[in-house]
Order: C-alpha cells, then sequence, then structure tokens
C-alpha cells in the first residue's frame, strides 16, 4: 500500500504536519491490554456498585428491561448504523423512529413529536428556546415550578443564560405548585411555564390550572415528565393543555447506566411544528409508489440553515428510543397500563407500610411511583445497614425540608423488600 | 489491482427481505409481550387518591402484540439496514470504524448498566474511578489540562466549550465577547451552537488548498472576536499546518481557539491540538473511540480544556481524594449542568474499554492505518475522480461528481449506485464549499481487500456513467426501497402513524 501511495515509510503519510506540531514522545496512556486482563479489570470496576434496585428515583428509575429489548438492541444492523441520511439503506432505523414518535404522540397526547433528545434537561430547555422563538422574540420570561427536578431547572438556566429572564415560583404543602405563586409570576413577557407531571416529589401536578394560568397570559404550558411510565396511568399532558410535552424515556427499555444515556422526548401541537428542535422522521413513498420513510423538514437543522437553525442538535438518543420503542411493544395497550398501576400499588403499599412505622409523607398530594417522606437524619445509613439501597435525602436541594428523604418503589421492589424497608426506618 | 486478488463477496446480492407494515398495523387485541410480575400488595385503586380527570385506563391505539411478534417484526426491520457490522461505511468525518464486541460486554456488566446516577458515591466507586481515568487519557491524548465527560455528544460538547469561552470573557473582561469566526469548511453545528449562544456566527474562506490563512484570520480578528472554531484535520481531510500561528493571532487579540476534534482519529499520538494553541477541544466518542453510533446516537461529547479554562468546565466533576473518588460540585465559576446527571456513562465504559485496549501503541497505529487507507484509496480513485483539492490529506479526502458533469450524471446518483454494490455512500455534498462532493473516509478497520473492491464499484459506476448514465438514474434496485420521496414527504408531513394512515406498503 506503501508503494502504491508513493512513499517508503508509514511516519511520511504525516508530512502535511509540521514537525514543529508533532508530539515527540509516546502518549501516557498505558500498554495495550489483552482481551481477557481488561475483562478482568472492567468487571473488578463494575463490581464495586451495589446489586439491589435502588429505592431511588428522581429522574432515573430503576426497571425491569426485557431480554428481548436488549437482544433487538445488539442486532449490529441497528446499533453499528449511523444516523438515516441515506434512507434507502436506513429503512428500519426510520420506520423505529416513525414509531417512536408515534408512541410519544400516544403517550403526551400531542401531534408531532421529533426522534428524540439527548434526555428530558435538555429538551426541557429546548422547550423553553421553542416557547421564546414562537413569541418571535416578544417574550423573553420563562416560569420554573420550583417542584420541577433540579437538575432540570440548572439545565434551563444554563442553557437561558444569557438574554433571558428566568424565575421560580414555590410549592405548597401538598407538594404542587402554588398556583397563586404562579398566577402572579405569569405576565404579558412570559414565553413558556414549565411544570413537572408528575413533579420531583412524585406530586402528580393540576396541569390544566396550570394550562389555564399560563393561557390566560398567552404562555405556553410546558409538562416535563421524568418517569414516563406514569403516561401510562395518568392522563396525557396534552389533554390537560399542555402545549409542549417533554421529557425523559428511559423508564422504557433503557437501564440506568449511572445516569446515562437516557433518551429525552419532545412533543408539540402540529401548529408549532416547524420550530421542532432535531430531528423529525416523515412517511413517504419510493418511485414504485411503496411505502418508505425518510428524515424530513430538515431545513430548520443545523446542517442546512447553520447558524439560523432551530437548535444545534446533531447526533440524539437514537438507539435509546429504539429501546424504548421495542418495550413500548412488548407492553402494548394492556401491558403498559397493568406495568403502571403495579407501580403505583406497590409504591402505595410502601407509603402505608413507612408510615405505620411513623415515616410519614412530606407531602399531601397525589402521587404516583414515588414520593417523599419526612425520614430520620440516618435513613440511609439504615437502609444501607439492612443490605438496601437508596432513598435521596432532598436537603441538598430544598434546604427547607431538612429531613425530606426521596423515595421511588417499582416493579422491582417486592412486598418482602419494602417491609425490609420499612423495617429498617422503624 | 486485479479482480482476481481478493475474493469476491457479491456483496449487494439482493437477499430475503421482508415487507414489513408498522407495529400498530399488526396489533391483535388481548396479546401482550411482556411478562409482569403479580402485584403482592392489595389491589388499591388509584382513584382513591389522584382526581378522576387525572387518571386514564390502557391507552387506545397502543398495539397488542406477542413477544415472538414483537422480536420479528424488529428483526425484520433491522434487516433493512445497511451497519458497520454487515458492510462498508465511508461515511466521511462520521469515523464508522469497527465497534470492539468487548466495548458492548462492558457497558452492559450489570454493576454499570444498573448502577443509579444519585447512589452515594461510597457505593459508585468502580464507574467513579472509570470516570476519572478516563478524564485522565483524554487529557493526555490531546494534550489538555482537564476534561469534562458531561456533554452528551459533540454539539453539546461545542456549546459546553463556547460557553467556558463566554464565562472566562466575562469572567477577565467584565463582558462576554460577541463574534465567532468559523470556517466555511465548517460542520453546520459550529455556527448553530455559536448562535445558541448568542454570538455572531462569522464565516471565514479557506484558501485554493482548502486551508484557512493566517492573513484571513488576522483580518476578521479584534477585540469583539470571542474564538475561533476550527476542525484539524478540517473537513477536507487536510491539516491545518498554520494552526499555531493563527492561534498566536487570536490569543493576541485576547480571543480562544475553539477545536472541533471530530477528526482525531487522523493525529491520535501524532499530534496534540492542545500543543497547538487549542484551548478547549471536544471528542466524539462515537467517532475517535469506537462507541456505536446507534442510528443516530446516543454520542458522548466530553470537552477537554486548558488550565485558564479549567475554572468554568460543567458541574460535577470527578476528582481524586486519596483513595476515594468524588464528584466535584464546589465549582463556583462553572458554566453550570448541561444535562442531566453526569453524562453518558455507557458510551464512556465502551470509550474506555477501547482506549485501555489499545494502548499508546494501539492509538498511533490507529492514526496511522486511517491516514494509510485514505491514502491508499485516493491513489485508487483518483485515476477516475476528480479530487477537490490536490493538496495532501490525511484520514479522509473529498472527491467531486466533476469528471461525470458531461454524463448528467451527479453524486447523487453515483451516491445511490454504490448502494447496489452494497457499500454504503460517503458523506455527500458537504462539505458545502466544494460543489457535488464526494467525502470518504474509510477508518483504520477496513482491509486493503475492501478498499480495492470499493475502488473497482467506483470505478464501475464512472465506466457505467459514461455508457448509460439513465441506469444509475434508477439506482438504488437492491434495498427494500427504490429513490424516496424526500420532496413530498417535506411537503406533505405525516409523521406519526393513525388509524387512517395510507400508504400502501407496496
Amino acid at each position: 500500500m506503501l508503494k502504491a501511495i508513493g512513499v517508503s515509510r508509514i511516519e511520511a503519510l504525516f508530512a502535511p504536519i509540521p514537525d514543529v506540531c508533532k508530539l515527540d514522545r509516546p502518549l501516557d496512556v498505558g500498554p495495550a491490554l489483552d482481551e481477557r486482563s481488561l475483562m478482568d479489570h472492567l468487571e473488578e470496576l463494575a463490581s464495586r456498585q451495589p446489586k439491589a434496585p435502588p429505592f431511588l428515583g428522581a429522574g432515573a428509575y430503576p426497571h425491569h428491561v426485557p431480554p428481548a429489548v436488549d437482544q433487538l438492541l445488539l442486532r449490529s444492523e441497528l446499533y453499528t448504523a449511523y444516523t438515516p441520511y441515506q434512507p434507502e439503506v436506513s429503512q428500519g432505523t426510520l420506520q423505529i423512529t416513525f414509531e417512536f414518535q408515534t408512541y410519544v404522540t400516544l403517550l403526551t397526547g400531542l401531534e408531532v413529536a421529533n426522534a428524540s433528545m439527548y434526555d428530558g434537561a435538555t429538551a426541557a430547555a429546548e422547550a423553553a428556546l421553542m416557547a421564546v422563538r414562537l413569541s418571535k422574540g416578544q417574550r423573553n420570561k420563562v416560569v420554573l415550578s420550583r417542584a420541577l427536578h433540579p437538575e432540570y431547572r440548572d439545565v434551563v438556566r444554563t442553557y437561558l443564560a444569557e438574554g433571558f429572564e428566568v424565575v421560580e415560583v414555590g410549592f405548597g404543602p401538598d407538594g404542587r405548585t402554588e398556583r397563586e405563586a404562579l398566577r402572579a409570576a405569569v405576565d404579558e413577557t412570559t414565553a413558556a411555564v414549565l411544570v413537572g407531571y408528575p413533579n420531583f416529589f412524585g406530586v402528580v401536578e393540576d396541569l390544566s390550572a396550570a394550562a389555564a394560568i399560563a393561557h390566560e397570559k398567552g404562555a405556553l404550558l410546558v409538562s416535563c415528565t421524568t418517569e414516563s411510565l406514569a403516561l401510562g396511568l395518568l392522563q396525557a399532558p396534552g389533554a390537560l393543555g399542555a402545549d409542549i410535552a417533554v421529557g425523559e424515556m428511559q423508564s422504557f427499555g433503557n437501564g440506568l447506566n449511572f445516569g446515562g444515556p437516557g433518551v429525552g422526548f419532545f412533543a408539540t401541537r402540529e401548529a408549532h411544528l416547524r420550530q421542532l428542535p432535531g430531528r423529525i422522521c416523515g412517511a413517504t413513498v419510493d418511485r414504485s409508489g411503496r411505502r418508505g420513510f425518510v428524515l424530513t423538514l430538515s431545513t430548520r437543522e443545523q446542517h442546512i440553515r447553520r447558524e439560523r437553525a432551530t437548535s444545534n442538535i446533531c447526533t440524539n438518543h437514537g438507539l435509546n428510543a429504539t429501546a424504548a420503542t421495542i418495550h413500548l411493544s412488548l407492553l402494548g395497550r394492556e401491558g403498559l397500563h397493568a406495568l403502571a398501576l403495579l407501580n403505583y400499588r406497590r409504591a402505595r403499599y410502601a407509603r402505608e407500610r413507612l408510615a405505620e412505622v411513623g415515616v410519614k409523607p412530606l407531602f399531601t398530594g397525589p402521587v404516583f411511583n414515588e414520593f417523599a417522606v419526612r425520614a430520620p437524619k440516618d435513613a440511609p445509613r439504615r437502609i444501607a445497614d439492612a443490605g438496601l439501597v437508596g432513598g435521596l435525602q432532598i436537603d441538598c436541594y430544598y434546604p427547607e425540608l431538612d429531613s425530606g428523604l426521596l423515595l421511588c418503589v417499582t416493579e422491582l421492589h417486592d412486598k418482602a423488600r419494602i417491609d425490609a424497608l420499612a423495617k429498617a426506618l422503624a | 489491482m486485479s479482480q482476481e486478488s481478493f475474493p469476491q463477496t457479491s456483496p449487494g446480492a439482493r437477499g430475503l427481505v421482508y415487507r414489513e407494515p408498522l407495529i400498530f398495523e399488526r396489533s391483535v387485541p388481548g396479546r401482550m409481550g411482556a411478562s409482569l410480575p403479580a402485584a403482592g400488595v392489595p389491589e388499591y385503586d388509584p382513584a382513591d387518591e389522584i382526581p378522576a380527570e387525572l387518571l386514564r385506563g390502557p391507552i387506545e391505539h397502543f398495539p397488542s402484540l406477542s413477544e415472538n411478534e414483537v422480536v420479528r417484526h424488529y428483526v425484520r426491520l433491522s434487516q433493512t439496514n445497511h451497519s458497520i457490522d454487515s458492510g462498508f461505511y465511508p461515511l466521511g468525518s462520521c469515523t464508522m470504524k469497527f465497534n470492539p464486541k468487548v466495548n458492548e460486554w462492558a457497558a452492559r456488566l450489570p454493576g454499570f448498566a444498573n448502577a443509579h446516577p444519585y447512589l452515594p458515591v461510597e457505593q459508585a466507586q468502580g464507574v467513579l474511578e472509570l470516570m476519572y481515568r478516563l478524564q485522565r487519557l483524554l487529557s493526555e491524548i490531546g494534550g489538555f489540562a482537564a476534561t469534562s465527560l458531561q456533554p452528551a455528544a459533540g454539539a453539546h460538547g461545542e456549546m459546553a466549550g463556547l460557553m467556558m469561552i463566554r464565562a472566562y470573557h466575562l469572567d477577565k473582561e467584565g463582558r462576554p465577547r460577541k463574534k465567532v469566526l468559523i470556517p466555511d469548511s465548517a460542520h453546520g453545528t459550529n455556527p448553530a451552537s455559536a448562535a445558541l449562544l448568542g454570538y455572531q456566527a462569522v464565516e471565514l474562506e479557506s484558501n485554493a488548498q482548502g486551508m484557512l490563512e493566517p492573513e484571513t484570520v488576522a483580518a476578521a480578528m479584534d477585540e469583539d472576536v470571542a474564538a475561533l472554531m476550527v476542525t484539524n484535520p478540517n473537513t477536507l481531510g487536510i491539516f491545518e499546518t498554520h494552526i499555531r500561528e493563527i492561534a498566536e493571532i487570536v490569543h493576541a487579540k485576547g480571543g480562544l481557539v475553539y477545536g472541533d476534534g471530530a477528526n482525531m482519529n487522523a493525529i491520535l499520538g501524532v499530534a496534540r491540538p492542545g500543543d497547538l494553541g487549542i484551548d478547549v477541544m471536544h471528542y466524539n466518542l462515537h467517532k475517535t473511540f469506537s462507541t456505536p453510533h446507534g442510528g443516530g446516537g446516543p454520542g458522548s461529547g466530553p470537552v477537554s480544556v486548558s488550565a485558564a479554562l479549567e475554572p468554568f468546565l460543567p458541574r460535577p466533576v470527578v476528582v481524586k481524594d486519596g483513595d476515594r473518588y468524588l464528584l466535584d460540585f464546589d465549582r463556583p465559576k462553572s458554566i453550570g449542568k448541561l444535562r442531566t446527571f453526569w453524562g453518558n456513562v455507557g458510551m464512556m465504559i465502551r470509550a474506555y474499554t477501547y482506549i485501555r485496549e489499545l494502548g499508546a501503541e494501539g492509538l498511533r497505529a490507529t492514526a496511522e492505518r486511517a491516514v494509510l487507507n485514505a491514502q491508499y484509496l485516493r491513489k485508487l480513485l483518483e485515476e477516475d475522480w476528480h479530487v477537490a483539492y490536490q493538496n495532501p490529506s490525511l484520514h479522509e479526502v473529498v472527491f467531486t461528481d466533476r469528471n461525470l458533469k458531461e454524463t448528467g450524471v451527479n453524486t447523487m446518483d453515483v451516491a445511490k449506485s454504490l448502494i447496489d454494490h452494497g457499500f454504503h455512500p460517503p458523506t455527500v455534498y458537504f462539505p458545502l464549499i466544494v460543489p457535488g462532493a464526494l467525502m470518504i473516509e474509510p477508518t483504520e478497520t477496513e482491509s486493503k481487500e475492501t478498499l480495492e473492491h470499493f475502488a473497482a464499484a467506483m470505478k464501475a459506476i464512472a465506466e457505467q456513467a459514461r455508457k448509460d448514465p439513465e441506469a444509475l438514474k434508477q439506482a438504488p434496485q437492491k434495498p427494500v426501497v427504490e429513490r424516496l420521496d424526500e420532496a413530498r414527504a417535506a411537503r406533505k408531513p405525516i409523521l406519526r402513524w393513525t388509524p387512517d394512515f395510507e400508504i400502501p406498503l407496496g
């Protein structure tokens, strides 16, 4: 090969790089490891995390991932493909994306959805930016519920650091966004109101009330769902007045992965389609009139529109969206509802057991599979001593909730495990 | 090159491929593909607590299928995809290299896959150690002081880098600057990221050799310029030989240099951007470090920075305190959080596995072979195809359709014809400064035989263009669908299945 190229040494291939720019030593990254030694090393690192399913949610939820999901994800044709820019050889990826978009619209009760976002928090930030764009620059204020996940609020603030006003409104004893405070915060300069559904405390917000307050002043309501399984039991945000529904779909088919990758979703009303960020898949026909799928409306995107794009997003979380799509297909109509109901029932059992031992709920509002309690300060140690994992102390986010402990109960936590948790905290 | 010197593997032969309806069209009421445990607790009714208007039952139009049916559906769909595991995928600037299988094994270890991000740090020492080591490895590979693993993808890393530059100027000069200089050969994410941060994107013209001239930068450079964004080697595969001088020009006016690390594969172990005056750079773990592209993601876009920018890194950063690994949130100058939790850890595990498997020599060999393959392929194709820039390139090379002008065959026809030969097309019509661009990056993991086979297909296409151009206009014929009507998709968007969905399967 070198001869064909017309050089004698590999080094000559790097002639275009001036010598002064070259590294004159080997990289200090250690020697190559053979495959078995490498696997031993990685197994050792992995072994240091606990095996028991954590009583932890707060934006990342422990759920059963059916083996069928992972075995399908390991189809090389899915995971080693690139972005489907050549649709004729990417119909698998594209059709799955189209199915994902359909699932998102069914779950959210909205008309259009994109092909995925990085995660729920960046989707929330992009929703805020989209609402500002839709106001044609007339509104630059975004109102956040303080009961929205603290990291979602942080990310919105990071994205909106320059030229926007971001304000927060508090929550009441029911753990829901305070209605009168929200009414006072929303004005004619407000582009969007962002509310958790369920919120960080697991409490199911009254979206209709929030929508009415937002709409009265011409602002959009954005619902942010960290636990998408809740949408199998709770009314669709679109049906309650949300104009944009975003969130995290890690709960469907994706492991915890120490927090990423999960998959963000983004849905809105058809009228706002041209301002959607990210990739969108659409149906069309080929030259013989057969059905096919393509990426479409790409004039919104960075590779065409460059600095005038609706977002800078390029790579999204396609494979995680694929995992969610496969899991939703396995669950189906009955399974999704049954799994959501199961989560609700297990969590309610946990709430009742904990209340019996004196660990009372922090809020009075209705919850799904996650809830905050007033727990003794040494709760995490007591939980760990019982061989269990989790509970998140929330005073680092809410100093006023000094003894607040956030717990999540899913289908992975059976009765015995829940009883053990109650015993540990008794 | 002779046809006999390598085995004929008959790429593009028509196999048994199914026309598969949408999952929603396969539904049969009553079926289910998931196994749920019994509740084991009382059958509480949510309506006791949750207001009726906030509840719903099973969702209408959700499908009902058995596990077997679901599996078969997605296996059939997968079979209509091209992938790196099934064939050559020479997309320029995308670095479609082989994804070692040990990476997938590693990321699926239960201790990683089931680790909750809010585990107390004492219960997460293994994964934190891996992240800490990866931060160090990436800093060393790029020649930087520190690294944040948080950005989810390359464009997210660009955003992080520009935010740090903005924070740096705010800290140092009391106000952010206004403009970002971007060469005309840059990825579209560069100007889009700059605009997202409120910067005015100023395009810089490349010279006749496809390179950025120091004079061009100097003429555009003033004290309103926050940064120059540069990809090196650039999207033409050409090394920006004046990079050090250019960086000095930018620094002299108080600006910083942003490095787009998309093309790091070309210079691993050969040169380090941090040594060349780059102040901040994102990596694409899904390009350089072999994490799979997943049909569009997830990626991972760590950013590495010089010491001057370290205080502004997104928080938290993984730090080592004695023998313990911690998440350090106490970073008062940080640009804040870019996403939930700590980044795409699943991708970090794969990239870490890859770097440790290769070691220092292996990383350098990666760059050497990537450039060797690209130059060999360039040599094989040069005879028939017009090279956009004559000067030497590294890991990728841009050809055009100019030699076919009189035949009426264009780059799109060439791309679609390659599909019928069993190859994924190169990146087409990019960079934007090259009319009819065919941007080819073979990567280091392809064999000599594959490159020759691809070159033979390109030669055959060039010949056919002269003999029977109309046939190329009809390509592709072998995939599950023929050329798709993209204009119709945009004109009349159908973006989800509904019960009145009426496009025939055909």
